[in-house]
Formats: structure tokens, C-alpha cells, sequence
């Protein structure tokens, strides 16, 4: 999987999640939760779907890593090793 | 024979459209069935039985608006079956003063017309949901199950052939949404004497017990602090009947067990706030779970008549943004709303010292006709006992 492959499928929860919002035109630096009006309900199912889907492990100490989307997608790189 | 009737879904609530029969005369339901699916001004309900029988006969087809009460079906062979909703009385008491509303058709058109649903293609039921989340038409779709039955199967693949996403729930109309709002908490302003206390809750312990059993769950099975919080109420209320249960024209009624309205907020604006039957008798697992089901139909528009209809308290989580402290108003014809704000950072005073806490304001909301402060001072005050124990929630 590449870099390209975790921002496509943090652009796909993230839609699930707040269909009303174009998640491909967010400001990668801009803080998640407040940007897409996300509760802690929607991010633990945010974290469930992104973690069965890329079949990885993110434990709740990591949550700070994927607070805007540019460290989420550097984050769920490193988690399951992608290539650039 | 028993009647299945329009059930009311609040105080606040006059009529509803039948938009789908889910059973068929002659089927067999039990006790918690989806009988039927109703559009009303919390969106599109789905209403389950309360008795077990037979259908005998639809009394009103698809797409007719009822007033509350009006028989919908005949149900056979079951004791005294389709029995409203225990709410449905209570409800009827202090009725506003506004002259009743004509009944009116709602503004959005209801998922299907009509002359469809005559002839109404066999689909299962998961078919059926998801064909209506992602506003497919069944009869759009070829089955590939017996009998030429549409699967679920077959939806996702016309989904994916449509290349559709899961769009904001259309059948939730949010205009009609804050009209039953306003119906309600202009009747709770007018109506009920509210008292309002308040309390800041250290949450060093809760959190720490949460962050450690979190530590070793795949997220699918971790808890959120609103599930202790949850608990920590339905516990205290077992010891504060009184702010459990309906204000009637007879006075206070206690409620025939602890449901408490969860105040879920709905994207793009609104609420509802549906019941979790029970509370006290879940473990904190389960109603980790009932939450975050609740959560998830209530946003995707699909919410059942009994949860609507009979929350015996409301609770409101501001959640982790937003401000310190909420000032509730009562749902009527409940008693009490406990509130919850954002949990914060403070200087907190141990013996001597002074040190960081994180700390949440706790407030109650309740009805003078039904308790008094003394009283809600100790319901208040054993939510916060109750959380510095959290490991027995």
C-alpha cells in the first residue's frame, strides 16, 4: 500500500463519517474534530473502521498522531509500513 | 383482538405517516418486532409491537397521515396485543394551549411513492435497509436470492455500481425536527418549575480505570467516558425514584423502569434524545454497546417507536468540546435531565495541596412539582460518588 492508498481511505471513513463535508478539499494541518465537527463517538468509529480496514492496531495513547488529517495519513503510513 | 395504533412518539407529537408494513396479515410477531415504519417530525421511526399475535388485517395503507392512537393494524390471537406505548397516557395530560394543529403531510417526500409499495419487491430486511441508506430503489434492482428475492448482496452491488456514497439521511427533515423541538421546550418552559443545581466531579479516577481497560481493546470493544457517565446515573437513580418518571394530571407517576433519553445530536442540526431501556441492569459493556448503536441509528434516521416514547429521565453529554456547563430543560412530561459538560483542567485542592485535575461540571435540571433541592442535592452528589468508583459502574 502506498501514501496515496492511506489518504484515499482516510478520505472514505473520514465521508462516511460527515457525508455533508468534501473531505478531499480539507486543510491537512487543521485540527480533525473541530474541522469536520467530529464527537468521540464518530472518532472511536473512525478509528474502528481505519483499523479494520488497513488491518492495523491503533491504540487510544496514539489518538494525538491523528489529529489533523496531513499527521493521520503520515501516521497511518508508518503503522502498516506503506511506501512512498 | 387487539389494535396495533399510531403510537406517540413525545409529548409533542399529533400524527404520523404510515410510509411501510415490514409484517403481512397472517405473519406471527413477538414482542419487539418492527411491525411497521412511520415518518414523523424525528424522522422516519421504526415501530415495533409490544405483545405477541398474529396480524389480522392492515386497517390503514401506506403513505396515509393518522393522528395519534388511530388503530393501524388488528392483531389476533395474542393477549390484549398492540397495546400503545405506557407514554401515550401521560402524554395526554397538560396538553398546550395552542389549538390542535391540522394534520398536515410531511414537507419531504417519503422514501418511496406510493404506487410502489403495492407491489413491493421481495427483499430481506438488510437488503431493504441498505437500499434505503443509499436511496436505491428496490424495484430498480434484479434479485439473485430465492424466489428472485433482492439481497444484500445485490444492493451493494447496484451501490457500488452507482458509484454512490452514503449521503446525509435525507429522511430526517430538520426543519420539522426543530418544530417538535420548540412544540416540546416551549411546553416545558411554560409549564414546568424548574430547579437547577450543580456540581464539579474530580474525574482522575474514572478516566485513569477507562485509560488502562481501553489499553488492551481492539477499538471495536472500548469504552468512552459517556458510558460511565451513563451508568453512574441509572445507579444513582436507584436510590432517587423521583426523578425517575412522567408528571401527570394526577401528579408525579414513577417510571416502570429506568430509561434514560440520551441526547444525541443530529449533524447539520438537531436532537433526539432515545431511550436506553434498562439502563440499570446493563453492564458497563453493554451499554457501551447500546450507545454506540443508538448513536448510529439515531444519525442514519433509524430509530424505533419505544425508544422515542418512553424515557423515564433525559441525560445531555456536551462531550470533550465545547463548554463547561449545561443548563438542561426538562423533556416533558419527565422530571429531571441531568447534564454533563466538557470534562477540563483545573487547579484542584488534595489535603494541602494543589494540583491539576481534570474535573467535569455535573448539573441537574428538575421539576419543583416532583422533588425538591434537598433531594436533588444528594441524586447529584451520588452521580459523583458513583464515578469515583468506576470500576463497579
Amino acid at each position: 500500500m502506498t501514501r496515496d492508498d492511506m489518504t484515499a481511505a482516510l478520505i472514505d471513513e473520514l465521508g462516511r463519517i460527515a457525508p455533508e463535508i468534501d473531505a478531499t478539499g480539507l486543510d491537512p494541518h487543521a485540527d480533525l474534530r473541530e474541522e469536520l465537527d467530529i464527537d468521540s463517538m464518530d472518532f472511536l468509529n473512525l478509528v474502528t473502521a481505519l483499523g479494520e480496514r488497513l488491518q492495523i492496531d491503533i491504540p487510544e495513547i496514539d489518538y494525538p498522531n491523528l489529529a489533523t488529517f496531513g499527521h493521520a495519513v503520515d501516521y497511518l503510513a508508518q503503522r502498516v509500513g506503506a511506501v512512498a | 383482538m387487539a389494535e396495533f395504533r399510531m403510537p406517540s412518539l413525545g409529548a409533542d407529537m399529533e400524527a404520523g405517516t404510515l410510509v411501510e408494513w415490514l409484517k403481512r396479515p397472517g405473519d406471527r410477531v413477538k414482542r419487539g418486532d418492527v411491525v411497521a415504519v412511520v415518518e414523523t417530525q424525528k424522522g422516519a421511526i421504526e415501530v415495533d409491537i409490544f405483545e405477541d399475535g398474529v396480524i389480522e388485517r392492515w386497517l390503514v395503507e401506506p403513505g396515509t397521515t393518522v393522528p395519534v392512537g388511530t388503530p393501524l393494524a388488528l392483531i389476533g390471537g395474542g393477549p390484549a396485543a398492540g397495546r400503545a406505548p405506557e407514554i401515550a397516557a401521560a402524554a395526554t395530560v397538560p396538553a398546550p394551549a395552542a389549538p390542535p394543529r391540522p394534520v398536515k403531510q410531511p414537507a419531504v417526500p417519503l422514501p418511496l411513492e406510493p404506487e410502489h409499495r403495492a407491489r413491493r419487491p421481495h427483499a430481506s430486511p438488510a437488503a431493504r435497509r441498505l437500499a434505503t441508506e443509499r436511496e436505491i430503489a428496490l424495484d430498480t434492482l434484479t434479485g439473485s436470492g430465492p424466489e428472485g428475492a433482492i439481497l444484500r448482496a445485490d444492493v451493494e452491488r447496484a451501490a457500488t455500481a452507482l458509484a454512490l456514497r452514503p449521503a446525509a439521511p435525507k429522511h430526517l427533515n430538520l426543519t420539522e425536527m426543530r418544530r417538535a423541538i420548540a412544540a416540546a421546550m416551549a411546553r416545558s418552559k411554560r409549564e414546568i418549575p424548574h430547579y437547577y443545581l450543580s456540581t464539579t466531579v474530580d474525574l482522575t479516577r474514572a478516566l485513569a480505570w477507562l485509560e488502562a481497560a481501553n489499553a488492551t481493546r481492539p477499538p471495536a470493544a472500548r469504552l468512552l467516558l459517556a458510558a460511565s457517565l451513563l451508568k453512574a446515573v441509572a445507579r444513582a437513580l436507584d436510590q432517587a425514584p423521583e426523578f425517575n418518571g412522567y408528571f401527570t394530571a394526577e401528579g408525579f407517576k414513577p417510571g416502570a423502569g429506568i430509561h434514560i433519553g440520551t441526547a444525541i445530536a443530529i449533524r447539520g442540526g438537531g436532537l433526539v434524545a432515545p431511550a436506553i431501556h434498562d439502563a440499570d441492569k446493563l453492564s458497563l459493556d453493554e451499554m457501551m454497546a447500546r450507545l454506540r448503536n443508538l448513536v448510529s441509528r439515531a444519525r442514519s434516521g433509524a430509530l424505533r417507536s419505544s425508544e422515542l416514547s418512553d424515557p423515564t429521565i433525559t441525560v445531555t453529554n456536551l462531550g470533550e468540546r465545547g463548554v463547561e456547563t449545561v443548563f438542561g430543560v426538562i423533556y416533558p412530561p419527565q422530571v429531571a435531565l441531568v447534564g454533563f459538560g466538557m470534562p477540563v483542567e483545573r487547579p484542584w485542592a488534595v489535603g494541602a495541596e494543589i494540583t491539576a485535575r481534570r474535573v467535569l461540571t455535573a448539573t441537574l435540571a428538575a421539576d419543583h412539582r416532583a422533588s425538591d433541592g434537598h433531594r436533588g442535592a444528594l441524586f447529584l452528589a451520588d452521580i459523583d460518588r458513583r464515578l469515583q468508583s468506576p470500576e463497579t459502574l
